[in-house]
């Protein structure tokens, strides 16, 4: 609980992806930021009522859980556009072999 | 970046987890639509990765330390103050500076997210984003401050900040005694993240 062991600024690549693409749709003007904290206060608050949340890996799901919802709040991104995008990325994933560069096949 | 599945037999790609995959379906979606630039979100991430943190706050209080009309016009109004050495925030936010005192020790929460002077302070600690802190800075701050290690004489008065997403805080520490023949940047090496946030005290010199 001190500050004398330095520790990294995000601990997963996606928890610095997430973040990073909330900060731009807001600079890029499609939220006001109190907009977000309003909604991401209610998903921490919803989620810390099972248990509570220690502020790593289950911060930044409720970030995203919050993002999601509130992209397709504001008709950006629709869920099932969304679920077909990350079904797409997880069969890439499964389909490209191991150390290639892994990208969407043409069409999806 | 741990990497819990190390197994050189894969056949293919390393599957992430899946909050990754979600991420990257989201990213994939808006840059098709032309909401967003992939470019822009790696300058943000290389900006509070690498160039923005505790180092910025800590000369900005080295400063107040230092220079008296520096001090006087940071608790005025400290949104301009720092925005002049370049720290402005990005979301639009105004930032408060509070001064500890022989009798009020300044402590700074989000109770409700985890609002934060991120230009000053870069991203907050896991500890700060924790439902225990969020929860107990306001309730039992000396418990707390004990947790850190902190321990106040009775009659400081523990005052707690409640940031939101319009006013982050900045705690401006004590001097440290012995410090009276130190130049801004020795200044700056004696103030941690902790102090400025108000779970903890400046570094002595030499300790």
């Amino acid at each position: 609980m001190t500050d004398q062991i330095p520790e990294p600024v995000f601990t997963e690549p996606w928890h610095a992806q997430v973040f990073a693409l909330t900060v731009h749709l807001n600079e890029a003007g499609h939220f006001a930021w109190p907009e977000w904290t309003a909604r991401f206060s209610a998903t921490l608050a919803a989620h810390g009522l099972a248990r509570a949340l220690d502020g790593g890996d289950d911060y930044f799901t409720a970030w995203l859980v919050t993002l999601e919802a509130f992209l397709a709040e504001i008709g950006e991104a629709a869920p099932v556009d969304v679920e077909q995008l990350r079904a797409a990325w997880e069969q890439a994933y499964l389909s490209t072999p191991h150390g290639d560069p892994v990208h969407l096949p043409e069409g999806v | 970046m741990p990497h819990d599945h190390h197994d050189h037999d894969h056949a293919h790609a390393l599957l992430p987890p899946d909050p990754a995959l979600r991420v990257r379906a989201l990213e994939t979606l808006l840059t098709r639509k032309g909401l967003i630039d992939p470019g822009a979100l790696d300058e943000i991430i290389d900006t509070y990765q690498n160039r923005i943190g505790p180092k910025n706050g800590a000369m900005v209080v080295a400063r107040a330390w230092a220079d008296p009309g520096f001090r006087a016009a940071l608790l005025q109004d400290a949104t301009p103050v720092v925005a002049d050495l370049g720290f402005f925030g990005r979301q639009g936010e105004h930032i408060v500076a509070v001064e500890n005192t022989e009798d009020v020790h300044n402590m700074v929460v989000c109770t409700l997210c985890s609002c934060y002077p991120w230009p000053l302070l870069g991203i907050p600690p896991g500890w700060y984003k924790s439902d225990a802190y969020r929860a107990r800075a306001v309730r039992e701050p000396r418990a707390v401050l004990a947790d850190f290690g902190v321990t106040l004489p009775e009659t400081t008065r523990v005052r707690v900040w409640d940031s939101t997403a319009e006013v982050r805080y900045l705690v401006i520490p004590r001097r440290p005694v012995g410090t009276e023949g130190l130049g801004v940047e020795d200044l700056a090496a004696l103030v941690t993240r902790d102090s400025m946030i108000g779970t903890g005290l400046a570094r002595e010199p030499g300790a």
